[in-house]
């Protein structure tokens, strides 16, 4: 008989997810861990981690499939690739409901649905996606080779990313809302010393157009409030991260003004007996060494909380 | 030259010939083992072991290949600029493709609509 009753039940399969999953099925808690998509969050979005203590050099995918084989090897349940419906986190014995229908409840809840790269939300965005429009360098980079492509940001993100891309660009733009810039001092050093690189404060993009494939964009320009349209065959954006939240809108599950969860200490929520970890906490910095961390604390309160049940 | 992923693998051209002229219904993803494409074959692999699919057969294929170039330079992609091409075919035609990362629900709808029961 399929089990539908478990100790903790850990939305949300990335760093921090699994993290908790690997530390309460070795303290043997019946865990299940539910992710909408691939197991690894963010994680397999990264061609190499380098700066994950213990491991020299491997890829966001590895890292992630082998926390992933460690949890199921301490006995964790993963539903991966399924659909949420509904939550309920403020009852005793809290409950998640998938769109195939099955429901599953448990004593405590670990929310570790951490985040994703934020659009710009211009018009034609959607459409040109893949067309033209790219959120990995590392992926889509080699489609753009001596072609002339604007990147979008100003962090770290965003400058470290249109230096390697001028590998394959004739010519690249880079697209900052504000005044200065977001990242450290050596990543623009980096950017300002490539010749292959220009810049546009002030401005952002308010259009993309095309047919078929991206060919224009109109940028405006804040401080002016003028608008003007400029031929490309190319956009990357690098805006940053937003957490994966919107299904607590309405919820009790307190966030802050950009939708983050606020936590004690204790990493648990305004809940009893919810927790959150990873990215989607407010927080200033996130790593996966940081969401790993989380998902310790989280784990090993959820723990405690059961116990204390 | 193939994938390393679990799901079945088209290798050449001609077998992709032959595959989609046999089988009504074919998704095939055509990627490499990158952040936008993994995410796809995962998927895949999921609808194949969900059973709910069973009509469809479900495939990747190595971007990269020149035996590839059957997908890379297929009209329905001539615009597409981002990693993994996604080709759907019925009965040996391309029903719809697609580019760049998609999710569950995104999949989902084209063999819903496209490769109906």
């Amino acid at each position: 008989m399929t089990q539908t009753d478990f100790d903790v039940i850990v939305l949300g399969a990335g760093p921090a997810g699994l993290t908790a999953g690997i530390y309460l099925s070795r303290s043997k808690a019946r865990v299940l861990i539910v992710d909408s998509g691939i197991p690894g969050g963010q994680t397999i979005l990264t061609h190499e981690i380098a700066n994950y203590p213990g491991i020299e050099s491997t890829s966001g995918y590895m890292l992630a499939s082998t926390m992933k084989k460690q949890a199921e090897t301490f006995g964790c349940t993963i539903k991966s690739n399924v659909k949420v419906t509904d939550v309920d986190l403020s009852s005793d014995i809290k409950s998640i409901n998938l769109g195939n229908g099955e429901k599953y409840t448990s004593k405590a809840f670990i929310l570790a649905t951490g985040g994703r790269s934020k659009t710009i939300g211009a018009k034609g965005e959607n459409v040109f996606k893949g067309r033209g429009i790219s959120y990995c360098a590392t992926c889509d980079g080699d489609f753009f080779q001596d072609k002339e492509i604007i990147v979008v940001g100003g962090g770290n993100s965003a400058l470290e990313e249109a230096v390697s891309l001028t590998k394959y660009a004739s010519k690249l733009t880079i697209v900052h809302m504000l005044s200065d810039w977001q990242a450290f001092d050596h990543a623009v050093e980096d950017m300002k010393a490539n010749e292959k690189i220009d810049y546009i404060m002030e401005s952002r993009i308010v259009e993309f157009k095309g047919e078929g494939a991206l060919q224009e964009v109109v940028i405006e320009n804040l401080a002016e409030g003028t608008t003007y349209t400029k031929k490309i065959d190319g956009v990357f954006i690098f805006i940053g991260y937003e957490a994966n939240t919107d299904f607590l809108q309405g919820k009790e599950v307190k966030l802050n003004e950009r939708k983050e969860i606020i936590v004690d200490e204790n990493l648990q929520t305004n809940i009893k007996g919810v927790y959150a970890a990873g990215d989607a906490l407010a927080k200033k910095y996130r790593q996966i060494t940081t969401a790993v961390s989380d998902g310790t604390i989280a784990a090993l309160n959820a723990l405690e909380y059961i116990h204390s049940k | 030259m193939t994938l390393p992923t679990n799901l079945k693998h088209v290798v050449t051209a001609q077998e992709l010939t032959e595959l989609i002229n046999e089988k009504e219904n074919v998704m095939v993803c055509c990627g490499r083992m990158g952040p936008m494409c993994l995410p796809v074959y995962d998927i895949m692999k999921s609808l194949e072991e969900s059973g709910k699919y069973d009509h469809v057969e479900f495939r990747d294929m190595l971007f990269d290949s020149p035996e590839a170039a059957i997908i890379r330079n297929a009209p329905e992609c001539s615009s597409f600029m981002g990693l993994p091409f996604t080709m759907y075919y019925k009965n040996g035609k391309v029903v719809k493709a697609t580019t760049s990362i998609q999710n569950m629900d995104m999949v989902t709808e084209i063999l819903d609509k496209e490769f109906a029961k």
